[in-house]
This record gives C-alpha cells, structure tokens and sequence, in this order.
C-alpha cells in the first residue's frame, strides 16, 4: 500500500491535514515508535505527517519560571539543556534512559506519551512534575495535564485531528526535587518492567509538604498516586514513610504477567523502587 | 581405513621454529570493507530483473494443512509466482531429506509457529505482501506441546506419526521420543559405593537463539535450462548444495552456490531456510528472486539451541578424587531431529579421568523451530549442571575448586568415553594458568561472589579443500572453500606467508564457490582454521616444491640440488654451484618460460584435532531486592595449541563468554497458550547490550598440537562451554544458593534468594 507522506511547517496545516485524512494516518515525529510499527505491519497507515519541520514544535523555552518543551524535541537536546538539567533532573533521567544515543538523537517525548505505552520512560516524571501539555486540534487549544492523555496501552485522549504541541514544566519551589528510576533486565535499549517518577518539596525543616508519585509498567497506563504521596507528605521521608511508599506502591499496581515480567515480581519492584526514586528525589530536594 | 595423509603423520610441526607472522596480529585483509560497509552479505547482491520473495507462515504451533488456494494471489498485478508444498518434490516422511524438506515447506501438516506454508515473488514488497493475505490456507488446529518433558509423557500431542524411538527394544507406538541414547562406562555402582560424598542435583536450561546480527538472506537465478545460480550467507555452502540437490532433485553440477560475507552464524547458518524457496520462486518465475528474512522470521522459524533438562550425580573421595558420575539429559531439538545431542554425553563430563560414567540421553520432538547448531552443540546447557555439581563436591570437602579439578583433570593417554585416548593436551596447564592468574589471586570485592568452571570441546576436522596460485608478481592467492566466519581468511593467510617466507600482505584469500573446489564440510565445531590451515600449508609445499623444480630448470641442476628457504630458491650446497638464490617473485615472472602458472592444491579428509580445553572465572553482584545481576569481572583461560592471529583468538573467547552471559542470565523465548513465540525481536528477547558486560580478559595457553603444522586447536566452542556454570557458581556464592534452571532472570532470581531468607529464617 502507498504511504502519502507530508511534511507541513505549521501547526494549522498538520492539522488540516489531519482533519481531511480519508484512511488512517499518523503523526511522525521522530519516528523511532511509529517507523519500527510500520515495518514490522503494525500498523498501516496511508498517510504520514511529519511534524518536525514546524518550528514552535522544536524549541525549548522559558515560560513564567518555567520551561515549554516543543513536543517534537529530541531527546538528545533536551538532555542537553543545562537549566532544565538543574531544575527538572528526573525529567531527564526518564528522558535519558528511552532506547539508546542513536533512538535519543530521533525520539521526543510527544511520542513518547503518544504511543500509549504504560512503560514509557519520560511520562511517569512528566505525571510526577505536574506536566501539562498543550494541544492544538481543529476546535482549538486545550490544556491538559499528561496523567489524561493516555487512556490505555496504545490509546490516548487525542482526537484524530489533534496534536501535542508543547508541554509546560512550572517554576519550582525552593527545596524541590524530582527522580526517574526503572528496572530492565539490561542496562539500556530495554522497556521499564517496573518505572517509578517521584517529585517532591520539602520545607526549611525537611519535612515534605507537597508530592507526586507516578508509577509505569504496572497499570494499562502510568499512574498517578495519591497514596503513594499521601505516604510522604507531612514526613521527613524517612524510612518509616519509606516502609509506607513502598507498600502504597506495590498495593497501587494493578500488573499483568508477560514477556517483560509476572505480576508478582512487579508489584515486588513497585515498592522497592519507589524507596529508591523517592531517596534520590530527596537528595536533589536537599540540595536545591 | 583410509590412508592418512603424509602430512598429517609428519605435519612438520616443529616447536623450535622461529615463526615471524605466525602469533602476531596484522589487520584482517577483509577488514576495511566490513568497516566502511562495502562487504557484500546475503543480502546485498542484486541481479537485473530480481524479484522480491516473501513467505507465508503458519500462525498456529500444530495444525493439518487442509488446503491452500493460490489462485486470488497469482492475480494480483506484480505477481510472478506463487509457491507451496506442492512444487516441491515428495520425499519419504522421516527420511533426513524428507524432514528437510518439510521444515523448508510444510506439507501435511505445521509444526511450529513460523513454519513455511507457501511463498511468493513478486516485482515490489508491497505487492508480495499484498499476494501473501490472498492465499487461503485451511487448517485443523491440532493440540501441541512445547515443553520436551511434557512432550514425552504418553498422552502428548504426536507430531510425527512415523517416529518410533531409535534406542529402545520393541518401541511400536508413535513417539515424541526419536532417540534414547546410552553411552558409559566401567561400573557406577561400585564407584558410588567408594564415594565419600555424593552431590545429585537436576538442572534445566532453555532455548537460546544464536542470535546472529544477519538475518538469513539470499538470491536464487534459474535459468531456462535448469542452471541455478545461488548466493547466500552460509557456514556450509557445499552442504547447502548437497542438500538442496537432494530435496530439490537437481544435479550438483547445476547448483552454484557462492557464499557471501558473514554476519554471524555460530552455528545458525549451517542448515538453509529460504534457500530452496527462493530457488522454487525462481525457477516458476524464471526471473532471479531475492528473499532476506526479517528478524521476527529469524526468530520464529530459524535456529535455536536446544533447551535441556538434566539430573546429574558425582561422586568423590575426601581427597577430591571422582569415584563415579551418572546423568539423564533430555534434549529438545524442535519440530525434527538434528541436535547433535550425542555430544553431550561425550563431552559433558571429558576433562576429568572418569572411569565409572553411565548416561542416558534423550532427544523430543516439540512444536517449537527445528534446532540449529551452535558452538559446542547441546553441550553448554550440560556442563551448566555438571560444573555446579564439581562445585558443590569440591565446597563440600573444603577444596579450592581449583584445586579439585586439578585433582582429577584428565592428560596424555586418559581414554575417553568416546573411544579417543588422548594425545598432548593442556588442561593441566589451563588450569594451572587460572591458578596463577590476577583474578583469582585477588581477594572476591565485598558484596560480590565469585564462581569458576570448566569447558572442553573435541574440535573438529573433516573434508576439506583449497588452492594457493602464485602470480607473475609472485604475490600469492588461495582459493578457500570453508566460510570464514571468524577471520579465518587472515589466519590460514599468515600461515601461507610463513611457510612461504613472504609478508603476509602479499596473500589475498578468497571463498570459492561450490563450483571452484571439491567438497568442504561446513565451517563448525571449531575445525576452519586448523583443517584449512592444513591444507594450505601442504598446498603451500606443494607449490614450494614447484619452484624448487623452476630453479633447477633456471640453473640446470637437479631439482634435488635445490632448498627453499625464507622466501628464496637456493643452491643446496657448495658443490651445486655459485647461484645467486631466486626469489620467489623472480620464479614468477619466468613461468612463460617455463612450465607456467605456479600452484599447489591440497584436499583431505583432516584428522588429528587437538582438543581444547578452558577455565572462566567469573565475580558478580546481585541487587537482592530486584534480582539483578552485574557482571563485575570475567577471565577466560584457554588452551589454543597455538594462536595464529592472537587478537582474533583473544576475540574468540571474549565473544563466546558474551554469548554465554545472555544465556545465563536473560535469554529466553516466551510461548503463549497458544504456542505462539511473543518475544520475536531483539527488544524483548533479551540478548545482552554492550553496556552489560565488563571487558573480558584473557589469558591464552599454548600445548601444542602436534598434529598440526603449527600446533594449533580449535578455539570456536569451548569459550561457550563453562559461562554459565561460572555464572551460576559466582551467583550461588553472592547469594547463598546456587540456582538450577537458566535464564537466571531477574524475577526467577529474586524468587530463588526470597525463598533462600525464608528457609534461613530471614
């Protein structure tokens, strides 16, 4: 079958070309997702539009203290970014850890969300930053946090005519700090058995008065939990609130059984790298 | 018997030589293009007018083939051919060629996800894959059985209903068991009886893929008058022609098959897949037909290496000494038979001079691809459990392990279970070098665990065949027949530089197709380097003694009168007379003049391997909570008779240790209820990346092998052979317990050390 491919330098063209689509169609931004799909007859799309050549789409930016990150940015460059290394360091390390230097130099974290997969890398530290991404559709602009894009393993909210345009990071409270860890069998090129995003604030005595957790690969889609927050906010994270995340973690984890680990070693790492993340988190809020 | 050859009684092997190429390390000749991706692999030629090829493949693990219906598919635009089990010749069900050619296309029935049904060449992708949902297969979905213990129990799904198993009395029902195979001997119990200690523990191993960067790619050109032409990437291309002659009914004389370059094989290339389907597809078409499978083809229907199960007892003395060993090794080889499982009873325990052994071996059919070969075939997974068991025996009694294999490591003379006594070999000396060796004299880092295990591989020999021409430069060419898979082409190079006195960038090797030399067994069992190697060298002689006789027609003396000597014809005394020596370049450019080209050309049935012999040692860390394993340190010390290239034997071990560490801790195929694989791509079938494994260091032992010109062994296998008992054992010492069954995946692991805290109260 024929793949009609566009490249548009605007957003209101892609999404014209989206809207008028006859078959199935899909947005290309790096590729590393979608290219790899077509190949193997995962999906067959007869129209492709690629975005990378619009170019609100691929800058970095600051924002009300904040940073507006173009959905179609390659990891590479923003793993390169020095303020946002400071400010956002488990964003980065979500980011860091997708597929390799060379899937890095193409992938971007609009795709990233928008192939739906529970065990994404960049989306449980976006959820646990309190992202919000904007999206641009026929209709307009609408602003929504990341935790309502994906509604299912290869689902998202979007509309068919919709796209991620940008996701806004907020300015950050003194004493703050963000971590990403996962667990794979190998060191890179793998997918999150179990992914865990921890963001947290603490106050002048260390004591956490705001946090959000987000756990990957353990849910048809990256949770946000509020139990696991619960666990840590009002305590110094102490080992006690540790004993409490993990067990909020494992107990949130509503996991399958396949390929990429069983149900019962899941729900085991859940809580065991929710301690990790959250003592990592600490260390940066410490420092901040 | 035969009568050996001259060489390989006096293969002029001699340990005071002075050698100047041999033992170095000069760049591979073939090296820049596989560098700047000029080398040509399967998939890279193209011939005007090639089609693409593309197979249909069976979704279910066991299913009748009720019908096909090509005729929707023929009709789509771009079509040329269409194929299916009825343009292949019938052969006898349970006949070798009868099996092959079944596995190559599935007649009555399908055996395994991934089985062929039929296949198409059209003028595009899209089209060939437009033609494959057009062609209607009807199937009767039968029960399968994956698992070889399931599949021997009496009520399991039968996959062939000729099979009555080879080995047992009176066998008259249909089986999943082809074969039971015993081997032993002296007497077991009363070996036992004079143990001291016994250790008896059951093991299980899963399939691994060779797992190869190079999916299988070819192109098939027939003629109107029946010539084939094939290129391909193969370890075996005598073999492939052979066999596609066989199943396909067309003479040799009319199959060419050229090798291409290598991208991995360890084994996995020494059988063929779209091969006789492209030639199918080209002979229908008349048009030339290009098939290169995707990695979801290679991993469904290609390879892999049989998964095992194993109850294996030892028993020793206090003083370390083994007084018996037994075992019962089942073998899983896939849809058909061909595991080469007889290896392993042979091998697993050779090393040690046992003299009371008895084994019992089975090898069962299951829905699962058709075994391949791989370093060291069916033996790795045996040796995962007899090295743990010498492990165990040697703590129990309080013996350096070490130590304990020294005890009873077998020497010149030991006369195996296989019938072979040995000549010259280094095991001893292997061991001994891993005793002196850094690693083991540095103290096991805190948190870490530290395991060692032994190896041994016969290595190989067979038919085999070459030419060396000399040119008018008196640069020097050889025409091999055996595929170079590790860099074979540079080793048996340097050996002709040195027998010829010339520097080793003067020598160019090529592969020849099946067409330019007689019959080459396949490159495997660690037999290309030392059996061409052979070859060559007496070629290289030939030729010697070729230039010897131009000399002396040059200088009208007797050829007698003339010695050949670094590179230089010479008087071969005084009295011969006052002769400026003649180069072998000045020979060269006088053949006109003389009696022409200048060549010597060797083949053999090559005997005389050396067998080879390894220690690995190994530390690692386990993360408790998680299960996770990090490979902190790896040594392999191997005996190599000789290192001809040393960098590339260095290479050889290196990567046999890699592959063994993706074996032992995460390679592992993931079959659903309904006996499709799941995993089918290097994403999730989980073979190491470069970041999991440290640097391996090595350490190369030389015992000569006498037998061979320069004294070398094999070294292809035995680098795989005790990765994972190492691996096994560092584990068992970080954590407490030293686990049974591979992959030792994380979730496997953490369960193992859970229920280790749980038994030790915590």
């Amino acid at each position: 079958m024929d793949v009609r491919y566009e490249a548009p330098e605007t957003l209101q063209a892609a999404v014209a070309l989206l809207a008028g689509a006859t078959g199935p169609a899909k947005i290309l931004a790096g590729g590393t997702d979608v290219i790899v799909q077509m190949e193997t007859d995962l999906i067959e799309p007869s129209l492709l539009v690629d975005i990378k050549k619009i170019p609100e789409l691929r800058q970095i930016a600051f924002e009300n203290g904040g940073f507006r990150i173009g959905a179609a940015v390659p990891g590479m460059d923003i793993m390169g970014h020095k303020a946002l290394a400071k400010a956002w360091p488990g964003v980065l390390d979500g980011v860091k850890l997708i597929g390799s230097i060379q899937v890095r130099g193409r992938a971007s974290i609009g795709g990233n969300l928008c192939n739906g997969s529970p065990a994404a890398d960049s989306v449980p530290p976006l959820i646990a930053a309190g992202a919000i991404a904007r999206i641009i559709g026929s209709k307009g602009t609408r602003e929504v946090p990341v935790e309502q894009i994906p509604v299912g393993p290869g689902k998202t909210s979007l509309a068919s005519d919709e796209i991620i345009a940008s996701f806004f990071l907020p300015a950050r409270a003194p004493h703050s700090g963000d971590a990403y860890q996962r667990f794979t069998p190998r060191t890179e090129m793998d997918i999150a058995v179990v992914g865990v995003g921890v963001n947290l604030t603490l106050d002048k005595g260390g004591t956490c008065t705001a946090a959000r957790v987000a756990l990957g690969a353990v849910a048809p889609t990256v949770l946000l939990s509020k139990e696991c927050a619960d666990a840590l906010i009002g305590s110094k994270v102490d080992d006690v609130a540790l004993e409490k995340l993990a067990a909020a973690a494992s107990a949130a984890c509503r996991p399958i059984d396949d390929k990429r680990g069983t149900k019962e070693y899941r729900i085991k790492v859940a809580g065991v790298l929710a301690k990790r993340t959250a003592q990592q988190a600490l260390e940066v809020a410490r420092k901040s | 018997m035969a009568q050996a050859h001259p060489i390989l009684e006096q293969s002029g092997f001699n340990p005071d030589k002075k050698l100047k190429i041999v033992g170095s390390s000069p760049i591979k000749h073939d090296g820049i293009d596989k560098v700047t991706g000029r080398a040509k692999f399967g998939a890279d030629m193209y011939l005007p007018g090639m089609l693409v090829g593309k197979i249909l493949r069976s979704p279910h693990a066991h299913a009748i083939i009720k019908s096909i219906d090509v005729s929707a598919a023929e009709k789509v635009p771009g079509v040329k051919a269409v194929i299916c089990r009825d343009d292949f010749p019938e052969i006898t069900p349970g006949s070798a060629n009868g099996d092959m050619t079944r596995n190559a296309m599935a007649r009555e029935k399908a055996l395994y996800d991934g089985h062929p049904v039929a296949a198409v060449a059209a003028i595009s992708e899209s089209a060939a894959k437009a033609a494959l949902k057009l062609i209607k297969v009807e199937y009767e979905v039968l029960p399968h059985v994956i698992d070889p213990v399931e599949a021997m129990k009496p009520d399991a799904p039968i996959l062939h209903d000729h099979v009555r198993t080879k080995g047992v009395k009176g066998a008259d029902k249909p089986s999943n068991v082809i074969e039971k195979y015993e081997l032993g001997i002296g007497d077991v119990d009363a070996g036992f009886a004079e143990a001291d200690v016994t250790v008896e523990r059951e093991f299980d191993t899963k399939p691994m893929h060779q797992g190869y960067i190079e999916p299988q790619g070819c192109v098939a050109s027939c003629t109107e008058d029946g010539q084939i032409e094939l290129w391909c990437c193969t370890q075996a291309p005598w073999v492939y022609r052979d066999r596609l002659s066989n199943i396909l009914k067309i003479e040799t004389a009319k199959i060419r098959v050229q090798q291409s370059e290598m991208g991995g094989g360890f084994g996995g290339k020494t059988g063929f897949y779209p091969e006789p389907i492209a030639i199918q597809l080209s002979r229908k078409a008349k048009r030339p037909v290009k098939i290169a499978l995707t990695r979801n083809e290679v991993f469904r229907a290609t390879g892999p290496v049989s998964g095992t199960k194993s109850r294996i007892k030892i028993g020793c003395k206090k003083d370390g000494t083994i007084t018996a060993a037994e075992a019962e090794l089942v073998f899983q080889t896939g849809a058909f038979t061909g595991s080469a499982f007889t290896n392993a009873p042979q091998a697993m325990f050779t090393r040690y001079a046992l003299k009371n052994v008895k084994t019992t071996s089975y090898e069962v059919v299951s829905n699962r691809p058709k075994v391949n070969s791989f370093r060291a075939p069916c033996v790795p997974q045996i040796v995962f459990g007899v090295e743990g068991v010498i492990d165990e025996l040697a703590r129990k009694i309080g013996m350096d392990p070490i130590d304990f294999r020294l005890r009873n490591a077998a020497t010149e003379g030991y006369k195996t279970i296989y019938g072979e006594t040995f000549g010259p070999i280094g095991f001893v000396e292997t061991l001994q070098a891993a005793k002196k060796c850094d690693h083991y004299n540095s103290p096991v880092p805190p948190g870490q665990g530290r395991g060692v295990a032994a190896g041994f591989w016969f290595n190989r020999g067979g038919e085999t065949t070459g030419t060396l021409n000399i040119g008018i430069d008196g640069s020097v060419t050889l025409i091999l027949g055996t595929t170079d898979v590790a860099g074979s082409r540079i080793s048996i190079s340097m050996m002709a530089a040195e027998e010829l006195g010339i520097p080793v960038d003067k020598v160019r090797a090529v592969m020849a197709d099946t067409h330019s030399l007689g019959f080459n067994r396949v490159t495997a069992g660690s037999r290309t380097t030392f059996s061409t190697g052979m070859v060559i060298v007496d070629s290289a002689r030939k030729a010697i003694a070729e230039l010897c006789k131009r000399a002396a027609g040059i200088w009208g003396v007797s050829p007698d009168a003339v010695t050949f000597e670094d590179g230089y014809c010479k008087p071969a005394g005084a009295n011969v007379g006052n002769f400026e020596p003649l180069s072998i370049a000045q020979i060269a450019a006088k053949t006109m003049a003389t009696h022409g080209a200048i060549a010597g050309h060797s083949e053999m049935n090559v005997t005389g391997a050396g067998p080879g012999f390894g220690l690995h040692i190994v530390d690692v860390e386990v993360d408790k909570e998680t299960g996770r394993v990090d490979i902190k340190r790896y040594t392999v010390v191997e005996d190599a008779g000789k290192a001809i290239h040393r960098l590339q034997v260095e290479g050889q071990f290196q990567g046999g240790a890699v592959q063994g560490i993706g074996w032992a801790l995460n390679e592992e195929y993931y079959y659903g209820k309904d006996g499709r694989m799941e995993n089918p791509s290097f994403l999730d079938y989980r073979m190491p990346v470069a970041s999991d494994v440290p640097m391996i260091d090595t350490e190369i032992v030389e015992v000569p092998n006498p037998r061979h010109p320069y004294g070398l062994r094999g070294v292809g296998e035995v680098p795989v052979v005790p990765t994972m008992a190492a691996i096994a054992n560092a584990i068992g010492q970080c954590i407490g317990v030293r686990p049974q069954s591979l992959p030792m995946s994380p979730p496997k692991l953490l369960k193992l050390i859970d229920e280790h805290k749980a038994k030790n109260g915590g």
